[in-house]
């Protein structure tokens, strides 16, 4: 539904991705990770319409996207920035309804029922200046599941919730998602996650940004968060997500890398 | 924004009472001629009986109209406008120089002027205070608008909003505090105005003209009388105004105030 030909952008003369191709599928869950600056942001903002990327298309459904597309969200990186302070938490949720042509008492049903999936029931008439960051976030993310939308764009979306709250906000979003057949776009620097939430790996390299990996994750079974994460392929996967983000080459790292793996990186 | 709590209004009353009981002392004890220039309490005593007096009533009746005449005008014309500058750089840069241009010209220069134009008082009143207190509701709004979080735009962009949709429902309440912040600069200027131009172009009513015609009849208790009342006025919707920021825009103290 989603594909990046040979996009790349400027700002003025500084390179911050480099010919990104990619394609995602309906559907599909595909995490990014890339380190700090790499332009994932920048990636993330391109697709959303948000700025006009100075070299090639991003074609959604195989229309190229002009403006921003219908149907999307997006979790922003500045979540504290991206809600409203002069309205209540509810309100900040209930807003985006608006398209869905609903009426008050509707919207206010569905974004309750959201704010109540990210435990945030008894915050719904806070303001989100009296709100801790985790909070904020995960009204920014109930904002985005309240939506339902066809394509839901997140950036670093858990960073900023204790690791048992980052937990289940990860399992709720899976679950959604797969609920509504929502496709879901995650950038995260986290080697774990991305490896525990996507289908598929994608990873970038150091600024300018481009794909250096693009890795299936075939894990059986339904994901859990204690079963998953002590496969043998969960962690030979991070492992080579985690090679690849620190730009360590399967050849090279013979020398110096006490892990030793013996398997192929599939990079493209 | 100076906030008036408790402890700093009972300060300023004591403040303002001694003062006014050492001019009281002063009088009595001959410091000036009380038949030229009154006691404070009889200046007081005047004033309290203004506020019965049906000719001071219709004069004030009079002004006031005016005055709230000339601030919805101002607040609609200057708030439209200053969202559109805001919110369109190009539009801004072509009429900066003429602002630029108009607005540090006194607009009790522009009196004489203004008194050509009309034949009627009232209009007259109108225009000149409208164009003194447009500059500080135009420019707090242009200003505001700037202020918008871009984030914040973008968030109801990606989620499909129109430019219309972020217009009115991020980037209005986003200036919403430094508009109201203007109006309320502008409902000041716009007293000054009209009492002044009452007070140079005459007429038939309204304070500036009981305010001559008090002081043609030498009536010095009159004057200082129907003058502290304006002032209480001002000071009066100052304070409404105020109040009204701080209940309205609790949120963007809170965000000032977590900023610094
Ligand atoms: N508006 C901008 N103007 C100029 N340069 C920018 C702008 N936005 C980002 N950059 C630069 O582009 C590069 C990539 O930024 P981007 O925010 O996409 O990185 P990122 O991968 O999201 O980083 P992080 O993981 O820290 O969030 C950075 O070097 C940044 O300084
Ligand atoms: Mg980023």
């Amino acid at each position: 539904m989603l594909e990046l030909v040979d996009l790349g952008h400027n700002y003025g003369s500084y390179r911050a991705i480099d010919r990104v191709n990619l394609k995602v599928a309906q559907g599909e869950v595909v995490c990014i990770v890339g380190p700090s600056g790499c332009g994932k942001s920048t990636l993330l903002r391109s697709i959303a319409g948000l700025i006009k990327p100075t070299g090639g298309t991003v074609l959604l459904d195989g229309k190229p996207v002009d403006g921003s597309p219908e149907n999307l969200a997006v979790v922003f990186q500045d979540y504290s920035r991206s809600l409203y302070p002069w309205m209540s938490a509810l309100a900040n949720v209930g807003l985006p309804l608006r398209r869905r042509g609903l009426d008050k008492k509707k919207r206010d049903a569905a974004a309750m029922n959201a704010l109540e999936q990210v435990g945030l029931a008894g915050a719904a008439a806070k303001f989100p200046w009296e709100m801790s960051g985790g909070m904020q976030q995960r009204v920014s993310i109930a904002r985005a599941l309240a939506y339902q939308p066809k394509l839901l764009l997140m950036d670093e979306p858990f960073g900023s919730v204790d690791a048992q709250t980052r937990e289940e906000l990860e399992d709720l979003t899976l679950r959604v998602c797969a609920h509504h057949g929502m496709t879901i776009l995650l950038i995260t620097h986290d080697v774990d996650e991305s490896v525990y939430v996507g289908d598929r790996v994608v990873v970038l390299s150091k600024a300018p940004g481009t794909v250096v990996g693009d890795l299936p994750v075939q894990l059986p079974g339904p994901r859990d968060q204690i079963h998953t994460r002590e496969l043998d392929a969960f962690v030979r996967l991070r492992a080579e997500v985690g090679r690849l983000v620190r730009g360590i080459t399967p050849q090279r790292n013979t020398h110096g890398n006490t892990h030793g793996y013996g398997y192929g990186v599939e990079t493209r | 924004m100076p906030k008036l709590n408790g402890a700093g209004l009972l300060r300023g009353l004591i403040g303002t009472a001694g003062l006014l009981v050492v001019l009281e002392a002063a009088g009595r004890l001959g410091a000036w001629d009380t038949e030229r220039l009154p006691l404070v309490s009889t200046v007081l005593l005047r004033a309290g009986e203004l506020l019965a007096d049906p000719e001071f009533l219709v004069s004030a009746w009079s002004s006031l109209t005016t005055w709230a005449l000339a601030l919805a005008l101002t607040i609609a014309i200057a708030v439209p406008a200053g969202l559109l500058l805001g919110m369109v750089r190009p539009a801004e840069v072509a009429v900066r120089p003429l602002i630029e241009f108009l607005r540090p010209i006194p607009s009790v220069a522009l009196i004489p002027l203004v008194i050509l134009m009309f034949s009627e008082t009232t209009n007259m009143r109108i225009t000149v205070a409208v164009y003194a207190a447009l500059w500080p509701v135009l420019v707090n709004t242009i200003y505001g608008v700037r202020d918008v979080d871009p984030l914040a735009k973008e968030t109801l962009r990606s989620f499909g909003f129109g430019p219309a949709s972020v217009a009115y429902r991020v980037v209005l309440p986003g200036a919403a505090p430094f508009i109201a912040t203007g109006i309320r600069l502008a409902a000041s200027v716009a007293i000054v105005l009209v009492v002044t131009s009452e007070l140079i172009a005459g007429g038939i009513e309204g304070i500036g003209v009981f305010i001559t015609i008090a002081a043609s009849g030498n009536r010095l208790d009159l004057m200082i009388g129907a003058t502290i009342l304006v002032g209480l006025f001002g000071i009066l919707v100052n304070a409404l105004l105020v109040a009204g920021e701080n209940r309205l825009f609790r949120w963007h103290r809170a965000r000032t105030e977590g900023a610094t």
